[in-house]
Order: C-alpha cells, then structure tokens, then sequence
C-alpha cells in the first residue's frame, strides 16, 4: 500500500535527524496512519476492529464538543470522538470520505469500546518499538496527553497515539 | 472413584437452603400451644434430615455434626417423646442462621465460621443430656472419605496371619426370597472373599405338591478359608440376620481335608473376580471430570420452557412463510404480507415476554423472610404482631427482587417500630392488643405494587413537621399538604423516635429506601392516617431489561421518557405559565403549580429560548413533586431495550441508559430524579450568578 | 447393565446416586417420593430399587409394602437409605420386605458395592 496523502504541508515537529530512522517491514507492530488536518497519525493496528463511513450519531447531554456522540454498533452503545477537535487540528467537516476508526480495548479491566471520527485513513506501517522518539516537546498541546511517540515515515512525521489512553478519552 | 462428587455441591447447597427455608417456614407456622402438628414436625424433621444426609456423602463434617444434634432433637419430638418447647423452637431458628452462614461460606469455598454454632450445639447438648439417657455423643458420624478407606483395604488386603478357615451354617427362614434376599447372592460375596466350597441341605425340601414356589426349604453349610475378619463375613448376611439361623465358627485348625474338597468353587470365584474388575474398568473409562463452576442459577418451571419452545416453533413458521412470500413477490400478495408481518409482531412479542418470564420470581422469595423476622422483632420489642402476606405468588423480575429485598426489611422494620404500638397503648385507644402487618403484592398497569400497611398509629403530621423545621428540613410548613408533610420522611437524616432503637435505627434511613427504590425506576407512596395506621406503597417496574417508554422529541434528537412515571400530557396553554421567584416557570394545573423544566435547555439539545408555541408538556412524578417536562413532540409509546451507555462511555447526568430505536439510532432514557437534581442545581447556581 | 429405580426426595443424593448407577454402566429411572416411585415402577420393570425412607407424600417404608403388593416386585431386590441413627427404621423397612439398607453417608465406591450385592 502506498501512502497517498498530501505531504507538502506537513510540519516538522523538533525532529532534524529522520535520516538515521528506517521504517522496516519485516518486523515490530503494525499501525494504521490517518489524517487529522494536515497531520499524520497512527494507531496500534491490532487495536482497530473497524474502520467505518461517518453517518450520524444521537447526540448526548451535555457532552463535551468533542463527543459528537453515541451510535448502534450491533446492538451496543458506543460513542463517537471526533479527535480532530479534541486535538483542535484541522477543519472540522464532514464529507463523505471522512471515517470513523472503532477501536477496543481493555480499561480497568473491561472491554470497551470507542469510535474517532478521523479525515481519512492512509495507510499501514510497520514500526519498530525503539525507534520511537520521545515526545517531550508536545508539551502543552491537548494532543500530548495521547501521544506514546513520533516516528519518521519517510518524509512525513506520524504521531504515535497510545491506544489505551484514547479508549480512556471521556472517562 | 467413578465420580466427582463436586458435581453435586451446587444441587446440595441450593436444595440445603431451600430446606432452611422450610424449616424456618414451618417453625414459624407451629403454633405452641394447639395440638401437635405431625405433618409439620415431619416437614422440619425431613428437612434436617436431608441436610445431615447430603453432607455426609459429600464430606462437609461439620455441617453433618450439627445437623445430627437437630435431627436427634426433632427424632425425639417426632416420636413424641419430647415436646417442642419456645427454647427449642429458637435454638432451631439460630439454627437456621448459623446453617445459612456456612452454606454461604461452603459456596464461596470459604473456612466456616465454626464459632457461631458453639452455643446453639451446646444448648442441644444439653437437652439431649438432660433430657434423654441416649446421647449423642456416642454417634459422631463419619465423613464418607473415611468409609473409603476402610473400604477398600478390606477388599483389597493380602493373605496374612489372619488367614482362617470359617464354616458357616445358613439355614435361612422360608420366606426370605420374599425380601429379595437371594442366596445365592450371599455365596457370591462369600467367593470374594477367598476360596470356599458349599454344600447344600435339602431335608426341609417338602414333596412337590405342598411345595410353595415362593418359599425356600434349603439349607447350606459354607466352609470358607479367607483373610477377612469374622465380621466381615457376618456384615454379608447383616440384612438376613433376622431372617436366618446363621452360625459362624472357626475351623482353621482342622481344615486340610476340606481345603481339597474345594477346588471346583475357587475356580468359579476366580471368573467372578475377573469380571469385577473388567467392571471397575470400565467405570474408570466412563468417568469424566465435569466440574461445574459455582454460578447463580435461577429455577425454570418446565412449563415456562415448553411455552418457548412453541413460541420458537411458531416464529420458524412465521419466518418461512415470510421468506417464501419474499422470493416470490408481487403487489397481489399484499394482503398475506401484512398479515405475515403482524403475525411476526406477534410471535415476537409473546416470545419477549415469555423469555422475560424467565426471569421473574414470585415475591415469596423476598417475603418469606418477614414472618421470622416478624417473630424475632415481636419478641424483642415486646409488641405483639400479626403478619398477613397476599399476593406471594406475584412475580417480579430476579433482579429487582435482590434489590428490593432490603428496602422491603426497612420497611417492615419501620413499621413494627415507629407504626406498631405497644400492647397497652393498643388497649388504651380501643384497638386490639395485637397489631397487623399487611404484606401484598399486585400488579397495577404495566408495574407491581408492594404494599407494606400497619394498623399502628399512623403518621403524625404535627411531629414530622416540627421536627423537620428543627432540623431545618423546610423552613416552614405553610402551603403543605399532608401528603407533603409525609414525604419529609424521606429526606435525609429524619428521625422521629428520640432514642435511636436497635431495630429501625441502623444507620440507613427512609432516605436510602426511597432512593434504593428509585434507583430501580420505581417510587414509593405514603398514606397514613394518625391513629389508624400507615400504607406504603411501593411501584416496581417489572423488569429491568426492558421498558415501557413514551418517545419524544427535543430539538432534532429522540428521548424516552419512563412511561411509569409519566402523570399525563398536555398542550400547553400559553395563559397558564406563570413565572415566580428567581424567573422560573410555572405552570397553573387545575389547583397546583407545576415547574417547568425544558428538556432541551437541560440536555443542551435546543438552544430555543422560553417558547412555548407548539411545545407540550409531559407531566411526571418527580421526586417529591409534580413537574412538567417542556418537549417538542410526542411520539409513540413503546417497549425499549435498555442498553448500557457506560460499558462504552459513562453515566451522564439526567440520562438512565439508552435504547435502540426500530430504525437502528439510539436514543437516550430520561432519568427523572437525575433530571430534576440537575435542573435544581443549575437554577441555583443561576440564581447565585443573579445575585 | 441393570436397570434401577432410584428414589430420594432430595435432588442431590438423587443425582448423585443416578450419576454413579448411570456411570457405572446402569440404566437408572428415579422418582422424588414414594408415590412418585410407585407409578414409575408401575410402567416399567426394574432389577432393584434404591430408596430413601423419610419422603413426602409417600416414605420408603410405605413404598416397599406398596411394591411388595405388586407381583411383578415380590423378590426385586429393593435397598432402603438409611441414615445410622435409625436402627428401629431398618428393622421397619427388612419388616416390609426391604432388601437390605445402605448406610448414608456413603460414597459412589460403597454405593456400586452394595449394589452389586443385590444384582444377578
């Protein structure tokens, strides 16, 4: 699979060694890139279960912003996070091609399960755990609270989300 | 072992309970004083019994030790040989508890609580003693492991020094075969245990005329050389001892001639041994380890299964026709296909609650705690209490009922202590001296109802006022109506009786039962009249799966409101919306005024400001109040689902769960009482802002 | 392979008794009281009945006369339950025409020993 995304905008975040980072196919875990924005990030792929179109969501009392709210997911509740406002990146519209990626996981020991609204879905990666770079220097963003790392695909920069703190996202 | 006994523990501890149940039941029921009850005495001494009986085959020793005391008691009343004293009755109810406790401890694979049956051992103790010259402590009984033991190394011991030479003379009496008794079975048990030849007597053998095909005339002389003791051999013919003249000596200092004579039967008893042991192979292939994990498990009439089990077989036939009026369609068959689709809602919904029906229990469950607890608070109050239960047999969901059961207590509790008055007192304004608790259960529309009454003093609006201005509950009472004054009762921290008594004072008040009882989607009503006593009534949703909901819409979005708690609705007549102190609405119907509380100012949905054009309001019960509910349609009623929404996310304020609606949205559940408390808070804190 | 009547008014050592009889290679029927066991018995042919003596609505005792009655039960084998504090029951129950007694509490070894004792 080839990424397909519009890269001439991307900004470059405190990173000016990528030459010294390989993206390797062969071994380490697996992430699906999506775009939030202008803005590259990935997500443990074995935490995916669907990705899905956009329709419509009940809304919910009082939520936050960022809670557009709750669908049917064969006959479970799940609610829908549109991360671009919670990460107050992009515009937010909905197209038809915008997704929404579902992801599960366990939290406090519970299976849950949470979907994001997200712009598009690019791509597959292959990382190795250690050439994650600490991502320090997000300090102060929303986005920070998520991030395990940065990782240089390329000449694209993806930001690395740490599933088990999006799941945990409204609690 | 062929077996695992485990397998059975959780039937025992089930059916172990049920038999507390009984006991306690029926200890309640007998009445001192009138004749003797056989049947009743039976039923607790049965039930006893069974407890002893299972928990020595499955090795809980100590359940079997304590359980042997009551037997022993209740043997001796049943044979009346003793009569069933107060003393006696209570030691048997404490009984019941302490039973109750290592029950829950044995289910839970816990060390039992061996303390707590010390006294009550010692008080049957000591009747046995006293009382009786038998004692029991003579018959401590074995757990079955032992019995294994000593079992198998008597079958399976080598020739030692014990090895004897025994005769055995068995002259059985002529009707013996008449007690399925055969004989020959007895030498088949004899060949096990070593090398032994018989010879047959016939001198008793009538001729053939007299002869009566029931009876046996013959006699036999076994000599048998083993290495089993002669008690082993005399526990062989321990079912025919009375039935036989049976000697039994030992000849082993003479026995080499009869040794040769007996070769003929020592092969025959090698075939024997051999197929035994084909046998115990085979149970040991058979044998499978099935372990059932401790689980709740809920009783299912068979009845109830077979009404599913048509229901299922009249869907399968709906959704065939179905599918082949699908495959084969065109407009003329329009008629069969809306037929097909209301016989579809049809099966659909009598299966629904065919399978919710699975899940009710009748309130006996619940109520069958209060004629003990009844008895025991009589005692300690010195009250003198009858208790009448109706409605048992109505049935409520499994759920509701375990969370039910305590508020149900309180209740009861309650009303002994505050309702119920002293005996003295009763004579003293006319009543009898004995006061009445009234239990019933029905149902009322798409609810049950409990109804907890007394006859007791009822409720004192003057005092409950008082107290509630002292405690600064209200500042003042003027506008309430009784009804209001009762529900003061309810909030937080209100006590009326000065002493904090042991029975009702226990650090839960009626505020914990009203909002236990809310929690549930039910509520609790309150009438009482001062010296005649107090009803309580409590509504319960049926079940908790499922709802009965009103569909409304705010804004864009559809909500359900609880069908239960809705009082009624109506269009809204612009005339009648007053605004009183701190700007909020009101709205004039008939005699009162009913706040306004707009469901989507609320929940954040419609942006609209106060405009009542074209908005209904939905009248419910709240807290303790009327109030109306400003939404923007109404839609249909309808049975819902309830889904969690905190699986996935959390629990959102004014928001009980949600459901899936017919096309495949979602819909949020109103949670009134959330609803009303958030509305309060924001007026306050409104206010505040104002000010 | 024999085929038994099990009767106990208490599910537990019922199911267990069936499960060793039936583990064992036996066909085994059972009924929870004497009444039960009688209209069972009634229909069907057995090699032994095993049952408890204190039941509802018809004991043990009562059901051993009752079978006695029956032409097809004069010499089946019928085991009573006993529990060892009742000895005065034991000698009701062999008065009736019982078999033998089987001593509670056992175990399935004891129980498929016993039974043995009475099977052809």
């Amino acid at each position: 699979m080839n990424t397909q995304i519009d890269i001439s905008n991307l900004e470059r975040i405190g990173d000016d060694d990528h030459d010294s980072i390989e993206i390797s196919l062969s071994s380490g875990e697996q992430y699906l890139v999506f775009t939030l924005g202008d803005e590259l990030y990935g997500i443990n792929i074995l935490s995916v279960t669907e990705i899905s179109g956009w329709d419509s969501a009940a809304l919910v009392p009082n939520a936050p912003n960022y809670v557009k709210g709750v669908i049917n997911l064969r006959g479970n509740i799940v609610p829908i996070i549109d991360l671009r406002i919670r990460f107050e990146v992009g515009e937010v519209t909905y197209p038809k091609t915008t997704v929404v990626v579902i992801l599960s996981g366990l939290v406090d020991g519970r299976e849950r399960t949470v979907g994001f609204i997200v712009d598009s879905v690019s791509d597959v990666l292959d990382i190795e755990q250690d050439s994650l770079q600490c991502s320090s220097s997000f300090d102060g963003t929303v986005a920070a609270n998520y991030i395990d790392g940065i990782i240089n695909a390329g000449d694209d920069v993806v930001t690395i989300l740490d599933t088990n703190k999006l799941l945990s996202i409204n609690s | 072992m062929s077996i695992d006994l485990e397998e059975f523990h959780q039937i025992f501890f089930e059916e172990s309970l049920e038999n507390i149940d009984v006991v306690e039941q029926a200890l309640i029921d007998i009445d001192l004083e009138s004749p003797f009850d056989a049947e009743l005495i039976n039923s607790i001494f049965r039930a006893a019994h069974s407890i002893k009986g299972g928990s020595g085959t499955f090795g809980f020793t100590e359940v079997t030790n304590f359980t042997h005391l009551m037997e022993a008691l209740l043997d001796e009343v049943r044979d009346g040989h003793r009569t069933l004293t107060p003393e006696l009755v209570d030691a048997l109810l404490k009984s019941c508890d302490c039973l109750r406790n290592w029950f829950a401890s044995l289910q839970a694979k816990e060390a039992l609580d061996t303390e707590i049956s010390k006294p009550i051992a010692k008080i049957y103790q000591t009747m046995l003693n006293v009382d009786s010259s038998a004692g029991v402590s003579d018959t401590p009984v074995e757990p079955a492991g032992a019995r294994i033991d000593a079992d198998s190394a008597s079958q399976d011991s080598v020739i030692t020094d014990n090895h004897k030479t025994w005769l055995i003379e068995f002259i059985p009496d002529n009707e013996i075969l008449l007690s399925g008794n055969e004989p020959v079975r007895l030498f088949r048990q004899l060949q096990q245990m070593g090398e032994y030849s018989v010879t047959v007597n016939t001198n008793k053998l009538p001729n053939i005329k007299s002869l009566v095909v029931d009876e046996c005339y013959l006699a036999w002389t076994i000599q048998l050389q083993t290495d089993h003791q002669k008690q082993e051999i005399e526990e062989i013919f321990e079912w025919v001892a009375d039935e036989c003249r049976l000697t039994i000596t030992d000849i082993s200092n003479c026995s080499d001639q009869q040794l040769e004579e007996s070769v003929e039967p020592v092969q025959e008893s090698n075939n024997e041994s051999v197929k035994i042991i084909q046998a115990d192979k085979l149970t040991e292939i058979k044998h499978t380890t099935k372990r059932a994990l401790p689980s709740s498990s809920i009783r299912v009439g068979i009845d109830k299964i077979d009404n599913l089990i048509n229901l299922v077989g009249e869907l399968v036939i709906t959704q065939s026709m179905l599918s082949e009026l699908g495959s084969n369609f065109d407009m003329s068959k329009i008629d069969k296909l809306s037929n097909g689709l209301e016989q579809l809602l049809q099966n659909t919904k009598e299966l629904q609650e065919n399978v919710m029906g699975i899940r009710m229990l009748p309130i006996s469950f619940s109520f069958n705690r209060f004629p003990r607890m009844t008895r025991d608070l009589s005692e300690q109050t010195g009250k003198k209490i009858d208790l009448i239960i109706n409605g048992e047999s109505t049935e409520l969901d499994k759920t509701v009922m375990e969370k039910i059961s305590d508020p149900l207590v309180h209740l009861v509790r309650n009303a002994i202590d505050h309702g119920i008055e002293f005996p003295k007192e009763r004579l003293a304004v006319g009543k009898s001296e004995n006061g009445t608790i009234k239990l019933d259960a029905y149902h009322k529309g798409g609810s049950i109802v409990v109804e907890i009454a007394d006859d007791g003093r009822g409720i004192n609006c003057d005092a409950i006022s008082q107290k509630a201005l002292e405690k600064q509950l209200i500042s003042s009472t003027e506008g309430m109506t009784d009804s209001q004054i009762f529900e003061l009762i309810f909030e937080p921290g209100f006590s009326t009786v000065e002493t904090v008594s042991d029975i009702s004072g226990r650090g839960v008040g009626m505020d914990v039962v009203k909002k236990n009882i809310k929690s549930l989607g039910g509520r609790i009503e309150i009438e009482s009249e001062e010296g005649k006593g107090t009803v309580f009534k409590v509504h319960l949703p049926l079940t908790l799966a499922i709802l009965d909901g009103q569909l409304i819409r705010v804004g864009t979005e559809i909500c359900i409101i609880p069908l239960i708690s809705i009082v009624e609705s109506l269009q809204i007549k612009q005339e009648m919306i007053k605004k009183v102190s701190g700007n909020m609405n009101v709205y004039r119907l008939r005699d009162e005024n009913i706040p306004i509380i707009s469901v989507g100012k609320e929940f954040g949905l419609s942006s609209s400001a106060d405009n009542f054009d074209d908005q209904l309001l939905v009248i419910v019960d709240g807290d303790d109040c009327k109030v109306g509910l400003l939404v923007d349609d109404l839609l249909a009623q309808q049975q819902v689902v309830i889904k969690s929404l905190e699986a996935n996310y959390k629990k959102i304020e004014g928001v009980s769960s949600a459901t899936i609606l017919g096309d495949g949205s979602v819909a949020m559940i109103i949670d009134i009482p959330g609803l009303l408390s958030m509305s309060a808070k924001r007026s306050i804190s409104s206010n505040k802002h104002v000010a | 392979m024999a085929q038994l009547l099990v009767v106990d008014d208490s599910t537990s050592m019922r199911n267990m008794v069936a499960a060793t009889l039936i583990h064992a290679g036996h066909g085994v029927k059972d009924a929870e009281n004497g009444q039960v066991a009688l209209d069972i018995a009634k229909e069907n042919g057995f090699d032994a009945v095993i049952t408890d003596l204190n039941m509802p609505v018809m004991d043990g005792i009562t059901l051993v006369k009752e079978l006695r009655e029956l032409d097809t039960y004069t010499y089946t084998p019928i085991l009573l339950l006993t529990t060892e504090s009742s000895a005065e029951k034991k000698s009701a129950g062999k008065q009736a025409g019982a078999t033998g007694w089987l001593v509670k509490p056992f175990d399935p070894e004891k129980l498929l020993h016993t039974i043995d004792r009475v099977l052809d």
